[in-house]
This record gives C-alpha cells, structure tokens and sequence, in this order.
C-alpha cells in the first residue's frame, strides 16, 4: 500500500523535471530579453544598460535614447507578442483538436491584412496627395486599419460560434482567409508599386514599429487576452476528451468557447496590429512545448507556452538583425527558415504530435 | 424496494426535425436504476441504445415525458449539478495522448474543483481510490497513449468513478476488447456497483457476459418497447428470441448466445463426459448437426472416450454397418460428413 500511495503522489504535483524546465525557461527567457538590449548597431556596455533600466543617467545621453526608445520597447513587444501568439495558438490547436490550428485560423490576420490592404493600397491609390502623410499613414494609419479589420472579424466569428459547430467555425474561418486574400490580391493588382512595396513590408512582420505611446494599447490587451487564457486552462484540459466529455463533466462548453475565442483573437488580433502578420510562432511553440515538458496538461503548457513564445521571439528578432551586419531580415523569414528545423527535429524525436492529437 | 435513484416517467426518445413530425425511436420507457445495481442496456444494432444513453445523460433532450434523478428533473440541472450525480463513458476518442493517467482520472473531480482547476487533498484522495478501485495503480504514471485499449478503458472508468457519481453510464465499454479484458471490465463494473453503491448501466452486444454478470437488463428491440427484467426472466419469457429475432441467426435459450441456424444436416447421438464432449458437440453444431446428449437412437452415435494421464482423446463413430475410430475431431468431422452426404449413402 506504501508503495501504491507514493507512486500517485508523485504523479500529483508536476514532476521536478518540469519544474526545473520551467525555471530554465525563466532565466532563457530574462537571458534573450538583456542580449536583445545589449546587441544592435552601437556598442553599448551591460552595465550601462542595466544602470539606463534602473534610471541611472549613462556615460552618454545617446545611449538612453537608444535603450528606452529603441531597444527596450522592442524587446518588450516581442515577448508579448512571442507569449500571445503561442498561447492563442495553443488554445486554437486544443480547441479545434487539430495540430495545424494556429491563432489565425479564424481569419484575425485576413480581417487586419485587408484592412491594411485597403488603407495603404486603396485609399492611398485614390487620394494622391495622401502620399504626403505616408509616414502619418504607415505609423498610425495602419494600426488603426488593422485593428479595424482584427476587430470586425473578431465579431463576426463571435456572432457566428453561437451558432455553429466548432469544426464548422474552423472551415467559416479558413473560407474567409481566402475570400479576403483574393480581394488583396485584386487591390494589388490595381495598385502602383510603392504601395504594394508598402503593403509587402507590412507583411514581413516588425517587432519595431511599437512606440510607448502604442504599447499603452497593446500590453494590456495582450495582458487581458493572457488573463483569460490562463482562467481557460481548467476547460481546455477537459475538451481534450472533447466537447461531449467537457460538458459530461460539467463544462459549459459555450461559454467555454466564447472565452476561448476571445482571448485567442484580442491577443492574435493585438499583435497583427501592432507587428503584422507574423507567422510560425503560433503554430511551433506549443508543440516545442508540449515535446518539452511531455504534457497535454494546460496547467503547464500555457506558462510554458508564454516563456517558451517570449524566448523565440526575442531570438529570431536578433536573428533578423544578422548581429554584426547592416542588413536586417525580414521577420518572417526568420521565425521560420530558423524555426522550422528545428520543430521539425524536436516533433521527429519525439514522435509525440500524433500521440497528442489522437489517442 | 428502495427508490430508485433515476426514473422515467412515459419517457420518448428520438430525435426532432425541421418541418417534419419528429423521428421516434423508442417510446412509453418507464424504467428505473436502484443504486448499487449492474443494468445492461442490450438490443439489435438501429434500435436507440446510444440515444437512449445520451438522453439518460442528459446529453440529449427527450421528445415527450420525464426524467427524475435524486427527485429532480434532469433538465432543470445545470450542467454541474449533473456532473456530481451522473458520469459518462463513451466510445468518442479523446485527444489526451501525454497526459498521464493520473491527470487523466483528475480531470474527473471537474465539477469539484474551483475555476483554476487546482486539485484540493480530497480531490486527490478521490483520485487515488478511484484508480485504486479499477486496479489501474501501475497506470497512474504512464501516457495514456502508451496505455493498450483495455487500460486506456480502465483509467477512463476510473475517470467517471472519480465524479463520485450516483449513475455511471457506459456506452459499449467492452467494445474492441479482447474476452478476458472484457471479463475484467464487466467484473470491475460489478464490484463499483456494490461497493460504491452507485447504479451502473451499460450498453453492450456482449450478450454472454451481460447475461451472467446484470443484475438486471434493460432489452431494446428494434421499434418495440423497452423490457426490463433479470436475465433469467427475459430469457425464460422468450423476450431475447423475439428482440434479436433476423434471418439466419437463432437466440438459444440453453446456452443464453446464438448461433446461426445452419441447414440440418442429420441426427447423431453423443456419449461422454467433460470438455472433450462439450467442443465435440461445439463442432457437429458447427458443421448443422442436431447433438443429442446419450443414447437416444438416432443412426449415428459418436463416443468420447478421453484416456486418462496422456489426455488424448478417441472418438469411435458408430454407423449402421461400421464403428470407425478417430484421433482427431478433424478427422471425425470429415468422416461423418462423408457418411451422411447423400452420394455416399446411395
């Protein structure tokens, strides 16, 4: 009888191994964030970098500007964005039970790429003295448009959950990524190269382009979004057994759903915004994490998720910026030409993507 | 007789339909579940024991009528209220693959735990005696994808044992497993029924284990009228004979399975003992004979005769004109074949 008491009760609290994963990931992740300060066109000491944090005035005036208004605003949107894009792309996968699902499944990133198709290559197209205002448009322009776009969708799906399966949703929403890339497709057909250049570049994704000014309105977006994803935890671990057994067990599966949907898409729909579509994240950190930690249990795949997202997306924006070079890459690019090998290694060895999707 | 802790009042089941009056599949079900007791739902294929199931767990609103668990209508439950009384087995797959067993019954004290789902000590007591109950103890650290079916259904009845139920519904828990497995979940079914005292119905097409095993059967026929009564009664009555009634195949009362009705090929009597005789007779069945047990003076008379201590068994065959003698029941059935195909005989 010991011994039957002693092997559940390990089984009760995660094992130490996560836990120490867990801690591992903590100081990756603080890590990534002091060498995405530290590393970037001018040299500038750690120490000075961490006096400049704490409000010490450095040895050069330059070097503050560079580190709050540049650096440490940049770093800070790729941890949010890295952390919301996994967990909503987690919920989506447990949700939908499907490997492939990612945060925009449900056409978040249609719904702000048109809007943003529309402002840059539409409106810009028709009013030429606009072209003007462009830095006006493509600062703040573009946000809004997205948002707009994010948000409209954001309903849309809503109003349509009530009513449908959620495997239904899932087709609803890949149907409306393709209707709204052929519009954007015949906007950038009719549209003159400059704009469909400006367009493109949205597309390549940015962590860059967040001010503080802008952060006012994602961070807590993002943070509302994560707030309720981490209330979800407890439902998204019983529609594991699906959505028959959840509501066997209890569950209300609608409202469920609806919590679900929500913070996926505030916080996909913050973050296409805010940095453009960026792509891979969504899709590759919850598996990285589920091989990680050996676990379907939420409980710890959302804290892992959000580190692990934060990690990757501090890395592939340094990265990007070819440390050493002048060239920067787009965003997109990297996340996924470094990413994809290694999802693939780690889902290979692993062999556990089939062994959490069916079974 | 002690009140029932779910009842039907004139329940119908079936499903509603758009424009058209709606489809019912069983109607005027008034039927009972006593705690403590085993009932096996049994009918043909297309006869509504999975709606009947699904409408019992209130998964699906009944067509007409009333169901009354602890003395209150099922439907004005919320969905956790429903949860802590009633839970469920189904064959739906599940997606948990690397959660652990252990994690896999906790996910059972759902309607227990508080918004964060964090586990308190009396859920985790719950959680232990539940896998205990099931003898899954050396399941508790593996993956569930790692688990066999047998094990897997295990930790999930551990699962519905940990919601602490009243009713524990199962749907075709032993489908897809081999016989002793099915054996082993019938038996731990029978045990959590008497010593957690919570009714337990399952249906199943497992006719010979539910036959042995319920304390009481619930039987479906096809556009007929639930009956309920013991296994002996149902059988004794003719109800089985009548509810699985199709071409071809025959309900046989003194064995409690069926067997498909073959052509008759002939009469023979059978002398002898033990198992020898019993798959002797098994195989003149097999092959359409009608076996009569002893002398009883058909043409053909088989005589087991197992010699002790080697366990080799002869059969003498005897004929009209000949007694021959075989080895092998092969042999046997070949030659008793031969004997009665009419070329032969002429």
């Amino acid at each position: 009888m010991q011994h039957v008491t002693t092997e559940t009760e390990t089984a009760v609290s995660p094992p130490n191994r996560q836990r120490l994963t867990m801690s591992l990931l903590v100081l990756a992740l603080v890590g990534a964030f002091l060498l995405s300060l530290f590393i970037g066109s001018v040299r500038i000491p750690l120490d000075e970098i961490l006096g400049i944090l704490v409000g010490v005035t450095p040895e050069r005036e330059t070097w503050a500007t560079i580190v709050l208004k540049f650096r440490l605003p940049k770093a800070v949107t790729a941890v949010l964005a890295g952390s919301a894009l996994s967990v909503s792309g987690l919920q989506m996968q447990t949700m939908f039970r499907n490997p492939l699902a990612d945060p925009f499944v449900l056409g978040i990133n249609s719904g702000a790429s048109l809007g943003v198709a529309l402002v840059v290559l539409a409106v810009g197209t028709t009013g030429g003295t606009l072209l003007a205002g462009f830095g006006f448009l493509s600062d703040f322009g573009i946000v809004v448009a997205a948002s707009l776009g994010a948000g409209l969708v954001l309903l849309l799906v809503l109003g349509v959950a009530r009513r449908v399966e959620t495997m239904t949703l899932l087709i609803l929403g890949l149907m409306f990524g393709y209707a709204t890339s052929a519009l954007v497709s015949v906007l950038l057909y009719f549209s003159i190269a400059e704009r469909i250049q400006a367009y493109i570049a949205w597309t390549f994704g940015s962590f860059g382009g967040v001010t503080w000014s802008q952060m006012q309105v994602m961070a807590p977006t993002v943070l509302l979004g994560l707030a309720i994803a981490w209330l979800s935890a407890k439902p998204l671990n019983a529609l594991l057994l699906g959505e028959t057994y959840a509501q066997s067990l209890g569950l209300s599966v609608r409202r469920a759903r609806l919590a679900v949907l929500v913070s996926a898409s505030l916080m996909s729909g913050a973050i296409t915004a805010f940095c453009g579509p960026i792509g891979f994240v969504g899709i590759a950190v919850p598996h990285l994490c589920r091989s990680l930690f050996s676990t379907s249990n939420h409980r710890q795949l959302i804290p892992a998720t959000i580190l692990m997202g934060g990690i990757v997306a501090l890395l592939a924006d340094l990265l990007a910026q070819l440390p050493g070079s002048q060239i920067t890459l787009p965003l997109n690019a990297v996340t996924a030409l470094f990413g994809a090998p290694v999802v693939t290694w780690v889902i290979l060895r692993q062999r556990n993507l089939r062994s959490s999707f069916a079974g | 007789m002690s009140v029932p802790i779910l009842h039907t009042e004139n329940l119908s089941i079936g499903y509603p339909m758009r424009k058209e009056p709606p489809v019912v599949v069983a109607q005027n079900i008034a039927v009972g579940l006593q705690p403590g007791e085993l009932v096996c739902l049994l009918g043909p294929n297309g006869a509504g024991k999975s709606t009947l199931m699904r409408t019992l767990a209130g998964m699906q609103t009944p067509l007409h009528g009333r169901i009354r668990l602890n003395q209150q209508d099922l439907s004005a439950l919320t969905a956790r209220e429903l949860a802590r009384q009633l839970s469920v087995v189904l064959t739906e797959p599940i997606n948990a693959g690397m959660l652990t067993g252990w994690e896999l019954v906790s996910l059972g004290r759902h309607p227990y735990t508080n918004w964060s789902g964090n586990l308190t000590a009396v859920d985790e007591t719950a959680v232990n005696q539940a896998i205990t109950a099931v003898g899954a103890t050396n399941l508790a650290h593996r993956h569930v994808n790692t688990l066999s079916d047998g094990e897997r259904q295990k930790i999930m009845i551990a699962r519905a044992l940990a919601q602490e139920p009243a009713i524990m519904l199962l749907d075709e828990p032993t489908a897809f497993l081999d016989l002793p497995r099915r054996v082993e979940i019938m038996h731990i079914l029978r045990q959590l029924a008497r010593n957690a005292q919570c009714a337990v119905l399952l249906s199943t097409h497992d006719l010979d284990l539910a036959l042995r095993n319920a304390d009481k059967i619930w039987l479906l026929p096809k556009g007929g009228r639930l009956q309920v009564g013991t296994p002996e009664e149902l059988v004794l009555n003719g109800s089985f004979e009548a509810a699985f009634r199709a071409d071809g195949v025959q309900f046989d009362p003194h064995t409690g399975s069926f067997k498909m009705a073959v052509q008759s090929a002939g009469q023979v009597d059978l002398v002898g003992e033990g198992l020898s005789a019993l798959w002797t007779k098994r195989a003149l069945e097999r092959v359409g004979y009608a076996v009569h047990d002893g002398a009883n003076g058909s043409a053909m008379r088989i005589q087991v005769v197992a010699e002790e201590g080697e366990g080799r068994t002869q059969w003498h065959l005897v004929k009209p004109q000949q007694t021959t003698t075989h080895r092998s029941l092969a042999d046997l059935v070949h030659d008793i074949q031969q004997t009665s195909s009419p070329q032969n005989s002429a």
